[in-house]
């Protein structure tokens, strides 16, 4: 009896509904992607570890004190001056690479560094060694390393201009929208290890 | 004359059928692309460091995050900078292993090389904090990280 006919239903409000879930969902939403600086532990050394010895002049010592001073291969520096400093050490050249897997690297053919007698063999073998305070800020800790991290990129670059006559972010990037293709993959590893990031932490004084 | 007169007469309204529609396909977008924060932050937003050298982190699933900075809670925790959050709780170093093995098992084996920590420090906070936690990742082989910076342009 009471229901001769379907009423319909009002949808007037349900934009404002919608509306209401959208706005909700605007204020909720982050977009922005997390990034930071990407960082490979070494793995724990087994007990009975007896670490290599290196020549002192494949060593780049940086130290940064609770001050957050600066202190490279002995001499204090301003921040702004050490990824030059990095990029001297690294290029420089002065000797033969490492023996990898059996081959010979030989001396350093793309360096353009001084040769000097003093500084880095190769940059196989150059070493940046990061001691840092217990104390130190953090801030000034990362600052260091996006520095020195920034000296390698560079060189990887000017690598790359040299022999594809691309940068290397782009050489890279092309590389991961395409895994499949050979050639890529060979330019970015030959570049990569030929400026190998070897940046050691060495355990905080106190 | 008249033809034309007619034309003046009232202007239609606008059709707003499709309203609904648009704000749905909006509401949607916003649905899916939304990331709810997974834990409350106890300390206070860390100040994150810039640097150059930034790389994205992919692959959210893959990524625990470990916050260090200053707890809201000063009555309890006192004003350094060095208070680290797991969860949603204040804990110590020490309590780092028990967090990835715990983050690891969410995840499949085949993936568990994938998985990156990254640590949201605040930049006041002292890099012996940094060291403990990573000595600690380093024991239980979580040996991806990703130090949270912002990123900026030269």
């Amino acid at each position: 009896m009471a229901r001769r006919e379907n009423p319909e239903i009002n949808a007037g409000s349900m934009a404002d509904i919608a509306f209401l879930l959208l706005i909700f969902f605007l204020v909720t939403t982050t977009m922005n992607v997390d990034s930071g600086v990407s960082k490979k532990l070494a793995e724990k050394p087994p007990e009975d570890y007896v670490p290599p010895i290196i020549k002192e002049k494949n060593i780049f010592e940086v130290n940064i004190n609770r001050n957050n001073e600066l202190l490279v291969e002995g001499e204090r520096m301003e921040i702004e001056d050490l990824k030059e400093a990095a990029i001297a050490f690294i290029d420089n050249g002065g000797g033969i690479g490492k023996v990898e897997e059996g081959v010979a690297t030989g001396p350093c053919t793309y360096c353009k560094g001084e040769r000097s007698e003093s500084s880095s063999d190769h940059p196989n073998k150059a070493i940046i060694s990061v001691q840092s305070d217990r104390l130190t800020e953090y801030g000034m800790y990362l600052t260091v390393q996006d520095q020195l991290l920034r000296a390698y990129s560079e060189l990887r670059n000017r690598l790359s201009m040299e022999k594809y006559e691309i940068p290397f972010v782009e050489l890279e990037e092309a590389y991961k929208d395409d895994k499949d293709n050979e050639i890529l993959k060979q330019r970015v590893e030959r570049i990569k290890t030929s400026y190998p990031q070897i940046i050691s932490d060495a355990e905080p004084t106190n | 004359m008249s033809k034309f007169r007619k034309k003046k007469k009232g202007m239609p309204a606008v059709n707003t059928a499709a309203l609904p529609d648009i704000v749905f396909m909006l509401l949607f977008f916003f649905m899916v692309t939304t990331t709810m924060r997974e834990t409350d932050l106890k300390i206070e937003n860390p100040r994150l460091p810039s640097a150059t050298e930034v790389k994205k982190l992919e692959h959210k699933s893959l990524v625990s995050t470990i916050y260090v900075g200053k707890s809201n809670d000063v009555a309890r925790h006192g004003t350094s900078y060095n208070r680290i959050q797991l969860n949603d709780k204040i804990a110590s170093a020490d309590e780092v292993p028990a967090f990835i093995i715990n983050a690891r098992s969410k995840v499949s084996e085949a993936e568990v090389p994938f998985m990156t920590t990254s640590i949201k420090a605040d930049r006041e906070s002292s890099v012996g904090v940094i060291t403990d936690i990573r000595l600690k990742l380093r024991d239980v082989n979580a040996l991806k990280i990703s130090y949270s910076a912002a990123g900026k342009s030269d």
